[in-house]
Parts: structure tokens; C-alpha cells; sequence
């Protein structure tokens, strides 16, 4: 036991604390705050507390754990609401603890809840880290596969079938003459990836139901990608949407140094959505992590690796796992912050220069493998990840690291959102990579996905090239052509990228859906050349009552959609040729 | 419980530097508390423990080391970090940055010492804000509805009516059906003697004094101040709110003077300066402020924030807007453009958000069509603006007859719905219909963001009207 002999803001030195490890958690002070040894000098620690620090004096006690910095794993995650270092907040809140007092202490798993546990191995097997022995039904969406921890493998001598609190043993495991007891909990160390067989390429389509990702810019399951936009653009509610409708099996939200208020609103919201398919809550497959911008700096960091710890777990049980972190740029800012305490010599704009390769130990996590162990299966973990860059200006430093690392970019513009245009997504500047990956996914839904796909953008990219004569010269100078192009671009962006996360329809497309939406309008725009092609204006497309069709697509109902499109297709097809009296 | 007094003393200064002041160790100083540095010709500075070490304190003292000596000063403290004395006599009273009595009243009788910093709330503890505050200004209301619970800034510049608009909303504010208990807490923040006067004069004319409650830290007062006083405002609003189920609305004005003290005393601890000078944690200096707004599951009360602030050059990149909009539920802008062109309130709706608006409006709540009346008043007066910057190049002339249209709607939107009295109070249903006054003059296949079925219940009539 050591004691404090310095505290500056949430840097801490303690001296007396010979015999403890690098990366040891402490207790400090009386309230038992938590904090991590981030260096060791004789007998001289410093630590960087996870609490605020104000009041604490000189000479209290600094208590060593013995134990690194680990997330809890077991049944009882799916649904949680965690702190930034997985202390349950629910369980708080259920303690009465309605304001978080420091040094507050909750576990992660419950520990007097009991799981019905089935055995799917039996005495005799041969198993290995990895190697799934049972299941818990956790939630009725998620199946729970308990696995052996790491650095066990041998015979299974006994296992039961039955209810079982996470820490009593479900089965023994022999190993080298020794018996050793499995429980469904284990630990592990949250900056340490979990290991797996392999990497396999990302080629299945992330389906978020945003139309503007999903159709123009995918992401693949296992992908990294990253939201950088200034205030009000939109990252927030597009990585909601995210955890909302992605079809994956786990989505896990990480509210670092953002508003409380946005994280009771969408964990209250989860109170009512369902899951489209099984009708069952969606809360049931979603894990939230709040660690607010008024909760501890520190912690900060741990809440992003508490995340993606989680994430891999559920990957390794054979899941696709979606992980969402918003915002990265305030874990960039707390190692700046602690970095500074530590007058450590300042990168760019006083960031450590160490800022980058973190970012990418967490990205980097993002993958789709063969998970270790048996039966074979194959897992996924997706990465999106909120940048705030400020004013702004994304040549700043974390955009910039964050956009060596990820693979797709979804790039909020402020002049949309101030124009209400959500998504604020620009169609100029967002990229992904996955386009050529998931072609193949693509392709069995709408074999001529990528064309469309092309021929759309480029319509998009003409008007943007147009805009500058526009300004020249009006709108009303241009010739027919170039205004039809004006035209289909507007259709393709107010009624095809803009998506209401808010109405009940359009929130969520399906890519059957949204590719008849496009080809629509791309049909529209074919018979609308051909009209002008031979004499035909554009003011009389103005008035064809197929426009104002088009733009009410979004509001039909699915179970109607099909039908809807088949028939304005239809009188699109009579209506939209060259005739007496205009077009129909 | 007692106020402590300042228990302990230590002498032993070695080092008077810039504001920094070095003493020996002194046990029981705790990280972060404001001390009394106390000079030998008996004058008292203050100061406060921003490095504490068995060894060393480093004091950094308000109002710099000058005429400190190193043999005859003293540091006192009282082994805590500041405290609120709070009871529910506080209401009617004016106090100054340090929660002293300054409208010559007694000193509060306590019924508990607060922490000014408060505790975070528990994120699982939170209830969504979702009560919409009428405030009776049609671009507040109708575009980027305030409500209960929500921190809501007002980004303004020098010399525009940031104050008139705040008055005008603390004289018409009420939630809709309720009748509950609402006050006002006022913390003032190195403004001018004028600016503060002008609001407890107003709180006092329209009688909402007694239900208040007010922290002054005027210019000519210490810096130091300034970083307690929306502290200090923020405890008794939080006392207001989960103590006694009250309905507080806190302005903070102003707090760019907030944000350049901590860029002062930052400066003078030689720390690494982060955009513009400002340090790197204000980020998370201003969230300790401005998330204490919120709403708890199972208490009455709620605590509101509207804090002004003038942007530096009138620049929202500005670190100081920047950051803030990072943290609160979006930002009323006010404009000086539409100030010149005599529009009052002058408040640009683009650059305005309330990110809290689609909770608080809606059946029940304001209006069915309120959604989308707010998304189509966006975008025909996106588009109309678009026009008009393209117009002063081409000239209107050369628009055709439905931009044209647009073009109008623009300066419609700005005459009709924008243009409101200082007095005027407009209901939310009286701001909807005048949206609904300028759609009819729009092409009404253009009115895609709006449900057919408003078209066909609301349009009609303001069809008709405009036949006759
Ligand atoms: N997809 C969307 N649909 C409808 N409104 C949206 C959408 N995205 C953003 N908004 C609007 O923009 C506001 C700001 O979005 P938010 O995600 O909170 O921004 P950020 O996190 O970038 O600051 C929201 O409160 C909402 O009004
Ligand atoms: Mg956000």
C-alpha cells in the first residue's frame, strides 16, 4: 500500500508502491477512486485516475488491486447500461444511486442472477480455448455460448445442466493431471485483442437500412468506418439509426464525452422498437456504454476498449457485431489532456504523438475471422467510429489519423444539415472501399447494382460541375439537356439520399427497396432524355404528375411498395413520350 | 451542518512567480480548493491548490503575486473545495460569485453546503426532455423548439438584442396545460453593470424577482469569480430541481467572459494551449457546466439552460461557439445580417438547431403538422435564399416564373414568420398557420415534405384566401 505524495488534476504520483505492475489498477483516497498505474520510477507510481480527483489531499492511501484493467465477460451484458469502466449503471440506479458518486462501486455481471446453462459438450470431450461448452438463453434475441478462457484446454471431467450464477462452476476440466473449474464469467484485459484463427475478407454487406450507405457508399460486415462532421450535422443520430436497424446480431453503442440527454433518449426509445423480424425488443440485442462528457476524462479511453473487448467477445461466439463509438475525438482529447498532466512533448495541436496508433489498436479490432476453438464458425466485428472535428475543419489532426485507418468515409457536410438535408452524408466527399468487395452480395439482389450505382453518382457529380455556371450565368441559360440533369440529380437527392430517421417508413430501407427507388428515378431520366431528344421541354416534365409520384415514393408503405412502383413505372413508360399536348 | 471556517495556516512560501505561489507541504490542502493567500500589509487575495504535493503546494493567486513577500504571507484554507450554502430562502436573493448576499439582505440560514461542481447524473437515471417550452417566438417554436430539460444556447455578437430576446422569452415562456412551479435562476458573468441591471430590472418589473434567484459577477469584480459564478447559479438550480420539484430556467450570461477567464488562468499556469490559446479540457470544463441541465425518472423538477454568449468576430468556428454546440442540444444564432435588414428577433434559422425540438412538438404535444411544417418551411426557404444569392448575380429577371416564387417566399418568410414584436406573444398553432400562409402560394406538388393529409386538412383555407 502506497500513499499519495502529488496530485495534479487526474495525474496522481503515490509513492510506497514497490511491487506493484504497469497498467495496475489502484484504489485511491478513502472513496476508493478508481485509478491505472501508467508508470513505475523506484518505488514511485504514476497513475492516472479514472475519477475526478478534486479534494483528494496528500497522504491518503493508495491501494494496488494486483489486477490489470479488465472487462467482465458472461451472460448478463446483452441490455446492460455500463459506465466507461463497466461498473452496471442500472444496478446503481437501483441502488438509488440517481447521481454518480465517486469511488461508487457496481459489478458488471450480476452476481446473484441465475442463467439456465445446457451443456453442448459432454464428459470426454476434448476442448480447447475457444471451444464452446453450453448455451444461456440471455435475452430472447441472443443465445449466449459459454466458451473456455483463455489458457485452459484438456478433458471435460464433469458438466452440469442447470441454473448457475456466472461464478459457480458448470464444469471441470481436466488439464495435465490438474482439475480446474470453468464459470461462465471470465476476464480480459480490455487493451488486448482477442485472439482468432484468421482474417477473412469482408464481403458481406453491413444492411444498415440508410439508404445513402447501403446503396452508394456500403460497408462491409467487419468493416471500419468513420463519421467526421461539426456540430448539428448528424453524427449522433446517423450511428443511432446504425444501432437501430443494422442487421446484425449485436450492436454495441458507445457514448464517449457526449450529452446525457441524447443517451437517455435513445436508451429510452429502446424501450419501444422491436426487431422487424422476431417482433421481439430490439434492447435485447443491444449493450450501451455512457460514459458522458461531465463523467471522468479518463475513462474515456477505457470505454472505447470496454467496447470493443465486448465486441470481440460476441464475435467469437460466431456473431456479427456492429460497434459504434461516438466520439472518438473526445477519447483523442483526454489523451491530450493526460498527456499534458504528464508533460509528455506535444504532436500536433498538443496531441501526443502516440494519438494515431491508438486510434488504430481500436480500429484495427474491427475484422471478420475464424473464431478459435470448436464447433467452426465465423464472426464479425464493424467499426464506426464519430469524429468532431473542430470548427469543422477536417484537416485537423484526428480526422486526418482516423482517415489512414478506416475504409469507409461518411463525410457530414454543415451546409446540408443547416439546410435540413438528413442525412447531412455528402455524396461528393464520402468514399468507401467495400464497393468492389460487396458487389458479389449485391449483385444477387440487383445484378445491375454497380452500374446504377455509377450512372447515379455521376449525375450527382455533373451537378455539382453545373452549380458553378449556374451561378454564372441561371438556371433558365442552361440548355434542355443540362436542366433535365439538374433535375434527376435533385430527384436522386431530395427523394432518394434524404432519409427521415423519423418517419416510420422512411427510416428504414430495405436494398430491394431502395434499388427500385433509384432505378426509378434512373428510368426517369432515360425517357426524359429521349423526350428532349426529340423536341420535348423541360417545362413540360415540370408538370408531368409522374414528379410529384416520384417524390412521394418514400411515404409508401412496404407491403404496397411493389406495387406502387410497378404502376408508376407503367405510366411513366405511356406517359413520359413524345405526344400532342405535352407530356401525361 | 456549519460553515467551516478557514481552519488551517502555513507559512512557509518559497517561490513567488508570474500567479504562481510555491509553499512547503501542508497537510490537509486539498486538490483544487480555493485558499486565502494572505499578504503582510493584511490585504486578502484568493488563490487556489492547482497542484498539491507532500512536499509543495502550488497556489495560484487571483490577481497575481505583486507586493507578495516570501517571510511575511500566509496561505489559509479550510480543507474543502468551495461550497453553496443552500435553503429555500434563497429565492428572491441576489449574491454575488463566491454565493455571497449582495442586495444587502442576511446571509442565507443553511440547510445543507452544496459542492458546487455537483455530481454527474447517472445517464440511466435521465427521462428525455420532451415538455415543449412555448416561448412565443415564432422561429424558436416553430423551427427549434426549446423544452424542459434541454441546455440551449444563444450565440450572439456585440450589439445585437441577445438580451431583449431572452427577456422577451423569460417574460412569455410557459409550458402549454402546465401550472407547475417555475423559477428563474440568473447568473451574470463579467457583464457590464448595465447588462446585469437590465435583467434583475426586468425580473422585477414583470414581478418573477420573487421567484428567482441571482448570481452577479460584473466586470470590475474577480476573475476567479467568474468561474464560480455559473457554478454557483447552477447548485442552487440543481437544489431547486430535485429538492424542491421545481422548474428552473437558468441563463448564464455571458459566458464567452467564462471562457476567457479559464484561457487567463490557464495562460498563467504555463499550461499547452489547445485552438487559439483556450486549453485543451475546455471541452470538458464547459460539459461540467452545461450537463447539469436534464430531467430524473420519478423527480418533479427540471433544470433548464439558456446560456448567451457573443462570438468572438461574430465567428461560429470560434473555439468558444465551437465547443459549446459540441455540448448543448443546439444553438439559437442570432444574425446580424437580417439585424440590418430591421428584422427582429434577427435569428438565422439555418445556423440554428434545437436538437431536443422532436421529442417536445407533435400530436399532443403542439400540433400534428408541426413536423412537417418545420421541414418544409426549411426547405422553401433553403431554396428561396439559394435563389436570391444567385439572383444578385443574374438578376431576378432571368429566374423562371417558379423560381420566382421562391424568391418571394423567402422575403415572406423573413417579413411574416421571422418579424415579431418585442411584446408579441404567438402561440405555437398561430406560428404554424402563418408557415401554412406561405405555403399557399407554393406550387402544391412542391409540398412533398409535408403528409397529403395536412395538405387536404390545413391547405384549403389558406387557398381560399388567397382567391379572394
Ligand atoms: N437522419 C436524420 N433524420 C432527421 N433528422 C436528422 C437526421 N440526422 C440528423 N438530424 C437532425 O440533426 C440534428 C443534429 O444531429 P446530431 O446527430 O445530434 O448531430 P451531431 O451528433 O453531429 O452533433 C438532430 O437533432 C436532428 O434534428
Ligand atoms: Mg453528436
Amino acid at each position: 500500500m502506497g500513499k499519495i505524495w502529488r496530485i495534479t488534476g487526474p495525474v496522481i504520483v503515490a509513492e510506497g508502491m514497490r511491487g506493484s505492475q504497469v497498467n495496475e489498477v489502484v484504489e485511491i483516497g478513502s472513496e476508493g477512486l478508481v485509478g491505472e498505474i501508467i508508470s513505475l520510477d523506484s518505488d514511485r507510481a504514476v497513475i492516472q485516475a479514472h475519477e475526478d480527483t478534486l479534494g483528494l489531499q496528500a497522504g491518503e492511501e493508495v491501494r494496488g488491486t494486483g489486477s490489470i484493467l479488465t472487462a467482465e465477460l458472461g451472460p448478463g451484458i446483452v441490455g446492460a447500461i455500463y459506465d466507461g469502466l463497466q461498473k452496471s449503471l442500472t444496478a446503481l440506479m437501483a441502488n438509488g444511486d440517481v447521481f454518480l458518486r465517486r469511488g461508487v462501486k457496481s459489478f458488471a455481471l450480476p452476481r446473484d442472477k441465475k442463467w439456465q446453462f445446457t451443456p453442448t459438450v459432454k464428459v470426454g470431450d476434448k476442448v480447447s480455448e475457444g471451444t464452446i461448452i453450453g448455451t444461456v438463453p440471455e435475452t430472447g434475441l441472443i443465445v449466449h455460448k459459454i466458451m473456455i478462457p483463455q489458457g485452459i484446454s484438456g478433458t471435460i471431467k464433469k458438466i452440469s445442466e442447470g441454473q448457475f450464477t456466472v461464478v459457480e462452476p458448470v464444469a471441470l476440466v481436466e488439464q495435465d493431471g490438474e482439475t480446474k473449474e470453468i464459470i461462465m464469467m471470465q476476464k480480459w484485459p480490455i487493451k488486448k485483442p482477442r485472439p482468432y484463427k484468421k482474417r477473412l475478407p469482408t464481403t458481406r454487406l453491413l444492411v444498415t437500412g440508410m439508404r445513402i450507405l447501403d446503396y452508394m457508399f456500403p460497408l462491409a460486415l467487419g468493416g471500419k468506418a468513420a463519421i467526421p462532421g461539426g456540430f448539428g450535422t448528424g453524427k449522433t443520430v446517423t450511428q443511432q439509426q446504425l444501432v437501430r436497424w443494422s442487421q446484425t446480431q449485436i450492436n454495441i453503442y458507445v457514448g464517449c464525452g457526449e450529452r446525457g440527454n441524447e443517451m437517455a433518449d435513445v436508451l429510452y426509445s429502446f424501450k419501444e422498437l422491436k426487431d422487424p423480424n422476431s417482433g421481439r425488443l430490439l434492447a435485447e440485442k443491444e449493450v450501451f456504454l455512457a460514459n458522458t462528457s461531465n463523467m471522468p476524462v479518463v475513462a474515456r479511453e477505457a470505454s472505447i476498449f470496454v467496447g470493443i473487448t465486448l465486441a470481440e467477445y460476441f464475435r467469437d461466439m460466431g456473431y456479427d457485431v456492429l460497434l459504434v463509438a461516438d466520439s472518438t475525438s473526445r477519447w483523442a482529447e483526454a489523451m491530450r489532456e493526460i498527456g499534458g498532466r504528464l508533460e509528455e512533448m506535444p504532436g500536433e495541436e498538443g496531441f501526443p504523438a502516440y494519438m494515431g496508433s491508438r486510434l488504430s489498436s481500436f480500429y484495427e479490432r474491427a475484422g471478420q475471422v475464424e473464431c478459435i476453438g470448436s464447433p467452426d464458425r465465423m464472426g464479425s466485428v464493424t467499426i464506426v467510429g464519430a469524429v468532431s472535428p473542430p470548427g469543422a475543419d477536417f484537416s485537423e489532426p484526428v480526422t486526418q489519423n482516423t482517415l489512414r485507418i478506416v475504409d469507409a468515409l461518411y463525410a457530414l457536410d454543415t451546409s446540408l444539415a443547416n439546410k435540413r438535408h438528413f442525412p447531412a452524408i455528402s455524396w461528393l466527399q464520402s468514399y468507401s472501399l467495400y464497393v468492389d468487395s460487396v458487389k458479389e452480395w449485391w449483385s444477387k439482389i440487383a445484378p445491375d447494382w454497380a452500374e446504377i450505382r455509377a450512372s447515379a453518382l455521376r449525375i450527382l457529380q455533373l451537378e455539382a460541375e453545373l452549380e458553378e455556371i449556374v451561378r454564372l450565368v441561371g438556371p433558365e441559360a442552361l440548355p434542355e439537356r443540362d436542366k433535365l440533369t439538374l433535375m434527376v440529380a435533385r430527384m436522386l437527392r431530395e427523394d432518394f439520399l434524404m432519409q427521415s430517421a423519423y418517419h416510420p417508413v422512411d427510416t428504414y430501407t430495405t436494398p430491394q427497396r431502395a434499388q427500385l427507388m433509384v432505378k426509378t428515378i434512373m428510368r426517369f431520366n432515360t425517357l426524359a432524355q429521349q423526350l428532349i431528344e426529340s423536341g420535348g421541354t423541360i417545362n413540360e416534365l415540370r408538370q408531368s404528375p409522374i414528379v410529384p409520384r416520384i417524390s412521394r415514393m418514400k411515404d409508401i408503405p412496404n407491403e404496397d411498395f411493389e406495387q406502387r412502383v410497378k404502376e408508376l413505372t407503367n405510366d411513366m413508360e405511356t406517359g413520359l413520350i413524345p405526344q400532342k399536348g405535352g407530356v401525361r | 451542518m456549519s460553515s467551516p471556517l478557514y481552519v488551517k495556516e502555513g507559512k512557509a512560501i518559497n517561490q513567488a512567480k508570474g500567479s504562481l505561489l510555491i509553499a512547503k507541504g501542508i497537510p490537509g490542502v486539498q486538490y483544487g480548493e480555493i485558499v486565502d493567500v494572505k499578504l503582510t500589509n493584511g490585504e486578502i487575495r484568493q488563490g487556489q491548490a492547482i497542484d498539491v504535493s507532500k512536499d509543495a503546494i502550488v497556489v495560484q493567486v487571483f490577481g497575481g503575486v505583486s507586493e507578495v513577500d516570501l517571510a511575511g504571507c500566509s496561505v489559509r484554507y479550510k480543507g474543502e473545495t468551495l461550497k453553496l450554502p443552500v435553503s429555500i430562502d434563497i429565492l428572491g436573493r441576489i449574491f454575488n460569485g463566491m454565493g455571497k448576499p449582495i442586495d444587502g439582505g442576511p446571509e442565507v440560514v443553511a440547510e445543507d453546503y452544496l459542492n458546487v461542481n455537483g455530481e454527474p447524473i447517472n445517464p440511466a437515471a435521465r427521462m428525455p426532455p420532451a415538455e415543449f417550452i412555448e416561448t412565443g417566438i415564432s422561429s424558436i417554436d416553430g423551427l427549434n423548439a426549446l423544452v424542459r430539460g434541454q441546455k440551449l444556447p444563444i450565440f450572439s455578437g456585440s450589439g445585437l438584442p441577445h438580451n431583449q430576446i431572452t427577456a422577451q422569452i423569460l417574460k412569455q415562456a410557459a409550458v402549454r396545460g402546465a401550472s407547475e412551479k417555475f423559477v428563474i435562476v440568473f447568473g451574470a458573468i463579467g457583464v457590464s453593470y448595465n447588462d446585469a441591471d437590465f435583467f434583475i430590472k426586468n425580473l422585477g418589473e414583470t414581478g418573477a424577482m420573487a421567484r428567482a434567484v441571482a448570481f452577479i459577477n460584473t466586470a470590475s469584480d474577480p476573475v476567479i469569480e467568474r468561474i464560480s459564478t455559473p457554478k454557483l447559479a447552477l447548485t442552487a438550480a440543481e437544489y431547486l430541481a430535485w429538492n424542491h420539484g421545481m422548474h428552473t430556467l437558468v441563463i448564464l450570461t455571458d459566458m464567452t467572459n467564462y471562457c476567457e477567464a479559464l484561457r487567463e488562468l490557464s495562460a498563467m499556469r504555463d499550461e499547452i494551449p489547445s485552438r487559439r490559446g483556450y486549453p485543451g479540457y475546455m471541452y470538458t470544463d464547459l460539459a461540467g457546466i452545461y450537463e447539469r441541465a436534464g430531467r430524473i425518472s420519478g423527480r418533479e423538477g427540471s433544470v433548464t439552460i439558456m446560456p448567451i454568449l457573443t462570438m468572438p468576430d461574430d465567428d461560429i468556428t470560434h473555439p468558444i461557439p465551437d465547443l459549446t454546440g459540441y455540448i448543448t442540444e443546439g444553438q439559437i444564432v442570432v444574425s446580424r445580417e437580417l439585424q440590418r435588414k430591421g428584422i427582429y428577433p434577427p435569428i438565422d434559422v439555418f445556423l440554428s438547431l434545437s436538437r431536443m425540438m422532436k421529442e417536445g412538438i407533435g400530436e399532443n404535444k403542439t400540433r400534428e403538422d408541426h413536423n412537417n411544417v418545420f421541414m418544409q418551411l426549411y426547405a422553401a426557404y433553403a431554396e428561396g435564399s439559394y435563389l436570391r444569392e444567385i439572383s444578385t448575380i443574374i438578376g431576378a429577371e432571368a429566374l423562371s416564373d417558379r423560381d420566382k416564387i421562391y424568391l418571394s417566399a423567402a422575403d415572406r418568410f423573413e417579413s411574416e414568420f421571422l418579424l415579431q414584436g418585442e411584446d408579441e406573444r404567438r402561440t405555437v398553432e398561430e406560428t404554424l398557420d402563418i408557415g401554412w400562409k406561405l405555403f399557399a402560394d407554393l406550387p402544391e406538388e412542391d409540398l412533398k415534405l409535408i403528409r397529403e393529409e395536412y395538405i387536404k386538412k390545413y391547405l384549403p383555407k389558406y387557398k381560399d384566401e388567397k382567391k379572394v
